[in-house]
């Protein structure tokens, strides 16, 4: 029975003497190659050009400020809860008076981790989150490392800088600047 | 000699040595640039304007490199092996005449090591002594896929030899001198070897590529089945000098085929162009631009054969060993006599054509074999197809 | 100048072909034996028989020392792996050595090495076309009747 029709019989019958020259096999194939010596090359020179991300590229994570700067995390915990590897810690604490610049709800995270090694970068913390907290950026991919204790980022890196307003991906959407 | 003479051959012998040296070098760049286009890749740009600098890099890389011995080799055999390969491939060269005469103080000097009278059979000698190089560094490394690999490179280089050196002979018969020049010299007019000797050119490229272990006949260091052959234990400069040594090779069996069979450095209308030299620049400097000019067409047909070394390497897979004996021993060597007897008759006949007179056949009865078998193949599927 | 090329060379074919014989690896004797017939390739080209010089390179270092070579190669002998010889046979060895020794001392010592005359000698007939004319013409009858009789 065949499945496909794609299915061909080996031809078994003994070479042609064209076949036993080789020479129109080679020249045939030397065709081929040199078509490719023309060709236009598709290789991109790296550190000078770069490839564009897909719009729906999901790279570092970064925790957002929001338009006053306040930390917009507050420690829910659904992100850590929606993480397929298991990769989000975190510990709340609640915020104390005069902090109210610093954090935008009554309870933040006192301590934000994640494993970069166990994450996955599927983007599920992302829709978890309630608080627009937390995203994977369009264009930052996340750095590589060389030692162990490099690869758990802590809030230090993952809460974006005040100078340096991360992009969550989602203007490209909305058409609204996060 | 005089000592100008003198003093202008040494030049001469210093500037074949220095280019052999240059051109090989630029090979491995040229080999890389030519891989990477063949595969849709622009190849190394980094290293200088379009990556030229990239020879003197990997060069310095290779100088840098750990020289390492293993313990149990034979040491003086083992640095001995890279060296004779060296010697073997820069050897050849001496022989190979690279442009017509040049005049010095009224007297000609020919753009040539030497010119001896069996210029051919050095050339031969030489080649047959490089497979020494791999041998006693194959042997020396006290390794058993380094033995393969020389063993291999032995066997090779002797089968293919035997089809070469036929192939010769029946150019050699043509021109009744083993001079090179003399051969080139009668090659003058578009009077190409290649016109009357069609099959000999191809089975002396086939040999050439042989004999410098190139794809498709490189099983001596085939990576797939012995590491890396000959010289796996091999590393840093003397590792560079095997694969230095193939280009430079490479380079000696491009230049012999163009010397042999594409007249060397006569071109078209050479004739033509002596005399307008002549005529406007004056005899003596007229004549050495004119010789200038073909040394130049000479490479320009040497460079052709290397991009086709090349060229082959980036489109043919590697025999394998039971196939590359039977090629050698049961097609070439036979094939190779009947092209000899067919000119020998041809010459008795006052014809040089005669080896066309094989082309004419194989051709014919490949079309017709083939007619035959797709006619069968034909019938064959629409068996199957009812 | 010639005749210290000469002796230079004797000299080192003399030398290698020792060392052929008393190398303990049997890949060594295999070298120097491919030294010595490049030194016989010397004078070859000493006498100016260019043509003999050449062939003897491709033929006997180029092809026959390598399938030797070759074989020694995959045979693998080492030095530690050398068998015991018996005394017997070491006895034999040496009287069988010391016969063939006194042969050839018998049979050199009354050759005549002869010598050529500067006059008629012709210095060229080493080269291909002359050593061609002479094979194919002069001997060629010879070569013919060597056939026939074999």
């Amino acid at each position: 029975m065949q499945l496909t029709n794609r299915a061909r019989k080996t031809d078994k019958s003994p070479m042609t003497l064209a076949e036993r020259l080789y020479i129109p096999a080679i020249a045939g194939g030397l065709g081929t190659t040199i078509k490719h010596f023309f060709r236009k090359k598709p290789t991109i020179q790296y550190p000078e050009q770069k490839r564009e991300f897909s719009p729906v590229f999901r790279g570092l994570h970064v925790l957002k400020r929001d338009e006053q700067g306040r930390e917009r995390c507050t420690a829910c915990g659904l992100c850590a809860v929606a993480c397929p590897a298991e990769a989000i810690t975190m510990t709340g604490a609640e915020r104390k008076k005069g902090e109210e610049n610093l954090y935008r709800e009554e309870k933040y995270a006192a301590v934000y981790e994640i494993n970069m090694l166990r994450c996955i970068f599927c983007g599920l913390c992302e829709e978890a989150c309630p608080k627009a907290a937390i995203f994977l950026q369009p264009d930052k991919v996340a750095p590589a490392f060389f030692e162990r204790d490099e690869v758990i980022f802590g809030k230090d890196r993952l809460v974006e800088k005040m100078d340096d307003r991360a992009s969550t991906g989602i203007e490209k959407y909305t058409g609204v600047k996060s | 000699m005089e000592l100008s003479i003198l003093i202008v051959k040494s030049l001469i012998i210093l500037v074949i040595f220095g280019i052999t040296l240059l051109i090989a070098t630029y090979s491995t760049y040229a080999e890389r640039k030519v891989a990477a286009f063949l595969q849709d890749r622009p190849g190394p740009n980094r290293a200088g304007p379009f990556g030229l600098l990239q020879p003197i890099a990997d060069a310095g890389k290779m100088f840098f490199k750990e020289e390492f011995i293993p313990r149990q080799a034979s040491t003086w055999l083992f640095i001995l092996g890279p060296c004779l390969a060296m010697i073997t491939a820069l050897m050849s060269s001496a022989v190979v005449p690279f442009g017509d005469t040049i005049l010095v103080d009224g007297k000609e000097v020919m753009v040539q090591g030497i010119d001896v009278n069996i210029g051919l059979l050095y050339v031969f000698g030489v080649v047959s002594l490089g497979v020494y190089g791999i041998m006693i560094g194959g042997w020396a490394s006290n390794n058993k896929f380094s033995l393969l690999g020389a063993i291999r490179a032995a066997s090779q280089n002797i089968s293919y030899e035997l089809a070469m050196g036929l192939s010769i002979i029946a150019i050699l018969m043509m021109s009744g001198s083993l001079s090179l020049r003399t051969i080139v010299e009668q090659q003058h007019g578009m009077n190409w070897n290649i016109l009357y000797q069609p099959v000999g050119f191809i089975l002396f490229l086939t040999c050439a590529f042989a004999e410098c272990n190139r794809t498709p006949f490189d099983l001596p260091e085939c990576e797939t089945e012995l590491i890396g052959g000959y010289h796996t234990e091999y590393s840093s400069m003397k590792l560079g000098f095997y694969l230095f040594a193939e280009y430079i090779n490479m380079f000696i069996s491009s230049a012999v085929i163009s010397t042999l069979y594409f007249g060397g450095y006569n071109y078209p209308g050479m004739d033509w162009v002596r005399e307008t030299l002549t005529g406007s620049l004056g005899a003596v400097a007229g004549h050495n631009v004119a010789t200038l000019i073909g040394t130049i067409v000479f490479f320009g047909k040497t460079f052709f054969f290397i991009f086709f070394f090349m060229w082959v390497r980036w489109t043919l897979p590697r025999f394998r060993y039971d196939q590359l004996m039977n090629l050698g021993w049961k097609s070439m060597i036979p094939i190779a006599i009947l092209n000899i007897l067919l000119t020998g008759a041809g010459l008795l006949l006052n014809t040089k054509l005669m080896s066309w007179v094989m082309v004419v056949i194989i051709v014919l009865v490949v079309v017709v074999q083939g007619a035959v078998a797709n006619k069968k193949r034909a019938q064959t599927q629409s068996y199957s197809k009812a | 100048m010639a005749d210290k090329t000469f002796y230079f060379l004797t000299f080192l074919t003399l030398l290698f072909a020792l060392l052929v014989v008393f190398s303990k690896n049997p890949v060594y004797s295999v070298l120097y034996l491919i030294l010595t017939i490049f030194c016989l390739s010397g004078h070859y080209l000493l006498l100016n028989a260019q043509f003999l010089f050449a062939v003897n390179i491709i033929v006997y270092a180029g092809a026959i020392m390598v399938l030797f070579l070759f074989v020694i190669m995959f045979l693998n002998l080492r030095e530690d792996a050398e068998p015991q010889k018996s005394t017997a046979s070491k006895l034999a060895a040496v009287v069988a050595g010391g016969m063939l020794l006194v042969v050839m001392v018998a049979a050199l010592r009354r050759v005549d090495a002869g010598s050529y005359n500067p006059a008629t000698y012709n210095s060229q007939i080493g080269l291909v076309e002359n050593l061609g004319k002479v094979f194919l013409g002069t001997f060629c009858c010879r070569l013919n009747w060597l056939r026939s009789c074999s």
